[in-house]
């Protein structure tokens, strides 16, 4: 009993709590309304091709780019104590990067005209995208700028640049190789995107346990003084973050225009900052920087599009989602705030204390 | 000498387990500049946060001319006439220095700027301050922008003037443009109290000194009655007449090789000392004594490479060796556990074994992490080794009690086994259990070959483990004494300094 009591508050206060309920609420939920929700269907789809159908599938596929943005943005929350705005930003340009190395000066190029192999543009992509966090992190680092601030030059920058990369134009690749990495290669039927999701969480998880960027980037974020007398350089670790996260970026990008063959500079990861961020606070991680939860984060990123398949699901109007979805994210963050917590594992105390009273009598 | 203007009687303030002030008295007359005096924790900025209103005494009256003043805010204190000037300048460095002193002070809505430029002017013309009214802040020097906080104080119509370390941040030139105003207002009769740590400046510019150490009042004394060596005894608590010879414990440590483990010449950093030779030889315990802001703890900041080095070399074992930043000292086999240990110490949110393995991690390098059973077997050895009370090693280390996170930065030093360990104020804030287990490690480290350079405040804790001091005041060092020099009469004498001050 008592061992029971407990661990249930150890539950409360653990960080990756927050993320597990609002998962474990929006199945409960979905299960009421709707239990064909969860239906996993293996169907043909207009390519001809068969593949896993459903709303689970859907969760996995469009929540890859949130779940590949939020493991950078950790990095960079928990270095430097501040977010990375251009995000979404960053993605076009590393979406017109890719469009402009494969196709060069032709907009529309047919199957087999292609300038060059995909790894080669997305090798590039990674490039100019590390680069552009690298522009962050010089400013964050060195020059010791708030982040948003820093950030906001390229928030507002960013897609202009992405569209001067290619004159302007909207570059078109009927390729369909092309399609493989926002959407199926042949004969496997899982979307490609969760599968480099997984990739780039394998990665980074093997990052965290076979060198110390863990452990130097949360003794930077929580006391840079120390750090600094203990022989980092924190300088140049808050700007590593921001380059990783540049890599995260152009990931997410090449997913981003492979879903479309194309790009809208305007249009493309539209907000995803907004969303990246919200999944790192998600998974419990102080936004002041510090001690971070890889996990929690990624899974708070996958929350986030599960509530938005959810809404859909429900049949909610697109141009309403937004507005529901505020809604469910103000409830999150108020249970996820730390008082709120303690608050909670006191008040679950204080109720079994009384049943045990009651009991006893 | 002019009438009691403040009086302060029998106040008492604590905090939840602290007495921070107990029955302390102070009287300010007329025309007076009154030194404040006391080393760290006596409880002057208490006292200080009491006359302001920062705080709220627990016991006591503060009487101002005559009348009993009731001080519960900030605001209250400027009422009856009590102006403060903090060490940190507290003014609007991008507003002009009309408005700075102006700001808050109307409560109309409207505002002349004409009439306040021409007050402005008016009053810094008359204290002979180099200001314009329409001059932004930012573009005065630090002393000017300090200058201008007095004069709103001044204007203010104050008649007891505060200044806490209004000098740290000054050169000479400045310190004494600020005296000649200090010494400007004493002849109005404005009553000035004056915080701070330099002795020198004390005796220049002030008629009266009340000394308070632990909280207790010491006594009030003129000038010309307490010469320096005097004064300091009374702030370190030590009488210098019948002051108690305490013999040193030191073994002798016998040195197998003649060149010293580390040699420092002509160093300095921008933390502003004056350049500075030294020598620490293996097995060996120095010291660097002096009062607070003497700069003991930037010498040794300097050697690690904490602070930007500016000139001069150190040598290691006979070989110069190249320290810009701290990784450089560690690798060259320097530890350093420094005096600050919440901000420059511990890393808060980390566990107990991560603080303890950092920075031997760090000097592992990036890509070799330790494994889990590592790490733990390192944590779980130097916690039983030194007797650190923590429910476990996953524990976070600001959970645990000052004296053992200072034994998990100890821990964390030993780790990289150094050959030259600086420890600055490793006891302060700890009890004396933690006190006395440290002082002896320190002395067994030394036995087996460790160079140690030992910092503390309390010269008791110095006579103990240390057999060579180095003394320092001003951010000079002025002295080194050992062997039969190593007594308590000897080290205040050279921390006082002054010629023909030596005792009556």
């Amino acid at each position: 009993m008592k061992t029971s009591k407990k661990s249930f508050t150890a539950i409360f206060r653990n960080q990756i709590f927050i993320p597990i309920a609002a998962l474990l609420l929006l199945v409960i939920v979905n299960l009421i309304v709707d239990p064909s929700f969860f239906k996993i269907t293996y169907q043909l789809n207009s390519d001809g091709q068969h593949i896993l159908y459903g709303n689970l599938i859907q969760i996995l596929d469009f929540g890859s780019e949130l779940a590949i943005l939020a493991i950078g943005m950790t990095f960079v929350t928990a270095a430097s104590g501040g977010q990375d705005i251009s995000v979404g930003a960053a993605i076009a340009i590393a979406g017109s990067v890719i469009l402009r190395v494969l196709c060069g000066n032709n907009t529309r190029p047919e199957a087999g005209q292609l300038q060059t192999t995909f790894l080669v543009a997305f090798l590039v992509a990674c490039v100019v995208a590390a680069l552009f966090g690298a522009f962050n992190g010089l400013l964050v680092s060195v020059f010791k700028i708030q982040p948003m601030v820093a950030t906001l030059i390229l928030f507002t920058a960013g897609r202009s640049i992405a569209a001067w990369i290619n004159n302007n134009e909207l570059p078109i690749i009927s390729d369909q190789s092309f399609k493989y990495f926002g959407g199926y290669i042949p004969n496997v039927p899982v979307p490609t995107p969760a599968i480099l999701a997984v990739v780039v969480i394998i990665v980074t998880f093997l990052l965290l346990k076979f060198t110390n960027l863990g452990l130097y980037i949360q003794a930077v974020g929580i006391n840079e003084k120390s750090s600094r007398l203990n022989g980092l350089n924190p300088t140049a670790i808050k700007f590593l973050s921001f380059v990783l996260l540049g890599l995260c970026v152009a990931v997410a990008g090449l997913i981003k225009v492979s879903r479309l063959s194309t790009i809208n500079y305007s249009v493309i990861a539209k907000d995803i900052e907004m969303d990246a961020i919200l999944a790192v606070a998600l998974g419990g991680n102080a936004l002041g920087g510090g001690k971070f939860n890889m996990t929690a984060s990624i899974l708070g990123a996958y929350v986030i599009q599960f509530l938005t398949i959810t809404l859909y699901s429900m049949k909610v109007q697109s141009d309403a989602l937004p507005a529901y979805k505020a809604v469910v994210v103000i409830l999150l963050v108020v249970f996820s705030a730390p008082t709120v917590r303690n608050w909670m594992s006191k008040t679950w105390k204080n109720l079994t204390a009384k049943n045990t009273a009651k009991e006893v009598a | 000498m002019g009438k009691e203007i403040l009086q302060l009687r029998n106040i008492h303030k604590s905090f939840p387990g602290v007495k921070a002030l107990q029955g302390v008295d102070f009287t300010l007359r007329e025309g007076e500049i009154h030194a404040l005096m006391g080393e760290n924790g006596a409880g002057k900025s208490t006292l200080i946060k009491v006359l302001t209103g920062v705080y709220t005494k627990d016991e006591g009256t503060i009487t101002m001319d005559g009348k009993e003043a009731v001080i519960k805010s900030p605001q209250d204190a400027q009422n009856v006439g009590i102006s403060t000037v903090y060490q940190e300048i507290t003014l609007c460095p991008n507003l002009s220095v009309a408005e700075n002193m102006y700001i808050g002070r109307s409560n109309n809505i409207m505002q002349n700027w004409k009439k306040m430029n021409e007050g402005a002017d008016a009053i810094l013309q008359s204290l002979d301050i180099p200001a314009k009214a329409t001059q932004q802040l930012a573009s005065c020097s630090i002393a000017v922008q300090q200058m201008v906080a007095i004069a709103r104080a001044v204007d203010m119509d104050c008649k007891v003037l505060i200044l806490d370390e209004p000098t740290s941040s000054l050169d000479e030139q400045e310190v004494e443009k600020l005296f000649k105003l200090m010494r400007d207002l004493k002849s109005r009769g404005v009553g000035i109290i004056f915080v701070t740590h330099f002795l020198e400046q004390v005796y220049e510019v002030c008629d009266m000194i009340t000394v308070l150490r632990d909280g207790k009042l010491v006594g009030e004394y003129k000038i010309a009655d307490l010469p320096r060596v005097q004064l300091v005894s009374k702030m370190l608590g030590k009488d210098f007449d019948d002051m108690a010879e305490i013999k040193s414990e030191n073994k002798v440590f016998e040195s197998n090789s003649k060149t010293p483990v580390i040699e420092v010449e002509g160093l300095y950093s921008d933390a502003g000392i004056k350049p500075f030779d030294f020598k620490v030889d293996k097995g060996e315990v120095t010291g660097f004594t002096g009062l607070l802001g003497s700069g003991r703890s930037e010498c040794v900041r300097a050697i690690f490479g904490a602070d930007r080095v500016l000139g001069g070399s150190v040598k290691k074992n006979g070989e110069t060796v190249k320290i810009k930043k701290p990784i450089d000292a560690m690798k060259a086999g320097i530890g350093y556990i420094p005096e600050d240990r919440k901000v420059d110490g511990i890393v808060g949110d980390l566990s107990v074994r991560d603080n303890i393995i950092l920075a031997l991690q760090v000097m592992k390098g990036f890509f070799k992490p330790f494994t889990k059973a590592q790490a733990n077997a390192f944590a779980d050895e130097y916690i039983k080794l030194l007797g650190i009370k923590t429910a476990s090693a996953d524990t976070p280390i600001k959970q645990l009690s000052g004296g053992n996170q200072q034994k998990c930065i100890v821990a964390r030093w030993l780790l990289t086994h150094p050959e030259y360990l600086i420890l600055d104020e490793p006891t302060r804030g700890i009890d004396v259990g933690t006190k006395v287990d440290i002082q002896k490690l320190v002395l067994k480290l030394a036995s087996e070959g460790m160079g140690i350079t030992f910092i503390s405040s309390e010269t008791d804790e110095m006579l103990r483990t240390c057999s060579r001091l180095v003394v320092m005041r001003d951010r000079k060092v002025v002295g080194e004494l050992k062997g039969d020099d190593l007594t308590q009469n000897k080290i205040m004498s050279t921390i006082a300094g002054g010629d023909g001050n030596e005792n009556k």
